[in-house]
């Protein structure tokens, strides 16, 4: 049965990770993740799984991508610094085609920044971050409902497209306690890897599915002696550095994201239908961004605002039907221009502003509004 | 088109890899081999189940052993396998983890990792093939190399003084410490056999030959002659961990350091939690 709950996005993540199936959790302590990773080497084991603090965040990751090949669904939190030294095994996730979820806590960068303060600053390293060309997918919930939600969902993706997935929040998501309905296993969807179904001698541990290029994952401790590599590698994962393997394997790791591109976004729009300034705001600082497009709408000003609740990829449909009665798009966010790229790439037929707000705690309406009206 | 079985351990080798890449002389392969045995042996006794078994390795020339055999295995990023083994091990304790990877991976770039699993007694076994140098990468420095020697970035002599690995696990504490030269292959098989049964964290460094990268450097390019210098210097002694020598110029001690039983990470960490919360874990 479902639950109301009242606390932060930090446990609303470790809650829907528990219901989603976690079964392998494993941390390096860091703000503003701790509460998180506290709750969950508490309360993880009372639901059969493991939870640990490894020696670093290299340790974490790879750990939990050795978890996921043992077969259990796995997961770590950090924030910037840590998902930093996360990077290169990001990539070794993807090139092994390899469920995980991280739960990733922006906080004020760079650097070492404001370990308790808020930012937006890593919207572009949670998608670009490693090295070569690959594809993941990063929502960013703006509540804790969405943080529970959302995590649910991260998990669900990981698993049908054998993809690292990662859950962007922010530090006032961290902190803010707040309402959220706890929903039961059975009130929610589940999806678990596809496994093979053929016998260990016909097996190949990257020969995809047709319809959906995903390849059905073996894992350890089953006779299949599968082999999760990082080299360029073909169906069978043996190293392969050919053009044409690689091409084949690069395109697909790609095509299987875009082909579910329908299943994985995810966004809300306000106020849109007449909209002719459109706001484009995502995370903790939407709910600042819908506060002030209400307090505009009172005053008569057609004025809506578009909330992309995946980030990696933008719900692309949605934004350009919020957007077109807009003559003016405004994306605000705390950096200096990172998903407005991605928002003017998309909409190329309209004026498309950016407008910072680099502070270090949730701005106010008023802030907001500063901002914003140089643009109007 | 297939290979026929020839050889006894073709069941555990992905037959259709080979030939594998490593050098005449080259001591991973010796290794690979000795290894091989040790688990033909144990699954042979009923002492093993090769279908439980979960080969690891990193980067680098001992990085690539992993991928020829036919277990269930992972090709990490560099220095990375023993993290990735806790994960395995610790999601699924019914697995046999055993890490073989090069001294560049293990103790150069993924030293942290090394000690902390050390230290947890983490169940794993760890093959660590020394062969003094980065050979994949073209023959730089190495914590392994020893003073004064050439390498591509030491090319007026290496400065620093090399890690004795015995050493530093003993000062950390494990299950199971040995050091074998890949010209003590029996002493090494029977090792591997009995390091891979343990529980908690079981380390053996193999010292190796690599005439390409090292030995070249050394003005010993000959694999037989390398192999004999390393023969004339690997001498097997009964002697505590912290009196094993790591000399290239006079002796690397070898032997059975350490031999103990206390209890593995994985034991503790449920039983710990057991012992709170009952029936409710």
């Amino acid at each position: 049965m479902a639950e109301i709950r009242f606390d932060n996005s930090n446990i609303a993540c470790a809650e829907a990770a528990i219901i989603a199936g976690l079964k392998f959790f494993a941390g390096y302590p860091i703000t503003p993740t701790s509460r998180l990773f506290e709750y969950l080497t508490r309360e993880l084991p009372k639901h059969g799984g493991v939870a640990v603090q490894c020696e670093d965040e290299i340790a974490s990751i790879n750990a939990i991508i050795g978890a996921s090949w043992a077969g259990a669904k796995a997961m770590t939190t950090t924030s910037g610094p840590g998902f930093s030294l996360m990077l290169e095994s990001i990539g070794f996730a993807v090139m092994t085609e390899t469920p995980i979820v991280i739960i990733y806590v922006m906080r004020t960068g760079p650097s070492t920044g404001y370990a308790t303060g808020t930012g937006q600053g890593d919207v572009m390293q949670a998608r670009w971050g490693s090295h070569g060309p690959y594809e993941v997918v990063v929502y960013a919930p703006s509540s804790a409902q969405e943080a529970f939600d959302l995590t649910i969902k991260a998990f669900n993706v990981s698993e049908l497209l054998r993809l690292p997935v990662i859950v962007l929040t922010d530090a006032v998501l961290a902190h803010t306690r707040e309402r959220y309905v706890c929903r039961d296993r059975s009130e929610v969807e589940i999806i678990e890897r596809k496994r093979p179904r053929i016998p260990p001698d016909k097996y190949k541990p990257f020969e995809p599915d047709p319809d959906d290029l995903v390849p059905p994952m073996a894992i350890y401790g089953e006779g299949y002696a599968t082999f999760a590599e990082s080299l360029v590698h073909d169906e069978r994962g043996y190293y392969c550095p050919k053009s044409d393997v690689y091409e084949k394997l690069i395109w697909r790791l790609h095509e299987k994201v875009r082909l579910k591109r329908k299943y994985i976004v995810e966004s809300a729009s306000y106020y849109v239908d007449d909209a002719e300034i459109l706001i484009v705001s995502y995370g903790s600082l939407s709910r600042v961004a819908l506060a002030y497009v209400r307090e505009m709408r009172r005053k008569g000003m057609k004025i809506g605002l578009f909330k992309p609740k995946s980030l990696w990829p933008l719900d692309e449909v949605s934004l350009k039907f919020a957007a077109r009665k807009a003559r003016k798009v405004i994306v605000v966010e705390m950096n200096n221009g990172q998903l407005y790229r991605e928002v003017d790439r998309l909409l190329k037929d309209k004026k498309v502003f950016f407008r910072p707000l680099l502070k270090v705690d949730l701005p106010t309406v008023e802030e907001f509004e500063e901002v914003v009206r140089e643009c109007l | 088109m297939p290979l026929e079985k020839i050889h006894p351990l073709d069941e555990f080798i992905r037959t259709d890899r080979l030939p594998h890449r490593f050098c005449p002389g080259c001591g991973v392969a010796v290794t690979m081999n000795i290894f091989l045995h040790a688990i033909k042996e144990l699954t042979e006794e009923g002492k093993l189940d090769p279908k439980k078994l979960v080969v690891i390795s990193g980067i680098g020339c001992t990085g690539r052993v992993s991928g020829y055999l036919k277990f269930d295995g992972a090709h990490t990023p560099h220095g990375r396998p023993i993290p990735f083994g806790m994960g395995v091990k610790l999601a699924n304790p019914e697995l046999k983890v055993v890490v073989i990877s090069g001294d560049g991976d293990i103790v150069g770039i993924g030293g942290n990792h090394l000690i902390h699993a050390a230290r947890r007694n983490m169940d794993i076994t760890v093959l660590m093939v020394n062969n003094f140098i980065y050979a994949m990468t073209g023959g730089q420095v190495a914590p392994t190399t020893p003073q004064k020697v050439y390498t591509t970035t030491t090319p007026y002599g290496n400065p620093e003084s090399p890690f004795n690995i015995i050493r530093l696990i003993a000062g950390i504490g494990a299950n199971y410490l040995a050091r074998w030269a890949i010209t003590q292959p029996f002493q090494l098989k029977n090792s591997i056999k009995k390091a891979v049964l343990k529980e908690g964290f079981s380390f053996i460094e193999v010292i190796s030959t690599c005439p390409e990268r090292f030995g070249k450097r050394l003005g010993i390019g000959d694999p037989v002659e390398l192999y004999n210098r390393l023969k004339s210097i690997a001498k097997i002694r009964k002697v505590s961990p912290f009196e094993a020598k790591y000399d290239w110029n006079e002796e690397i001690t070898c032997g059975e350091f350490i031999d103990e039983d206390k209890p593995g990470f994985v034991r503790m960490y449920f039983e710990v939690i057991k012992e709170k919360l009952g029936e409710r874990a």
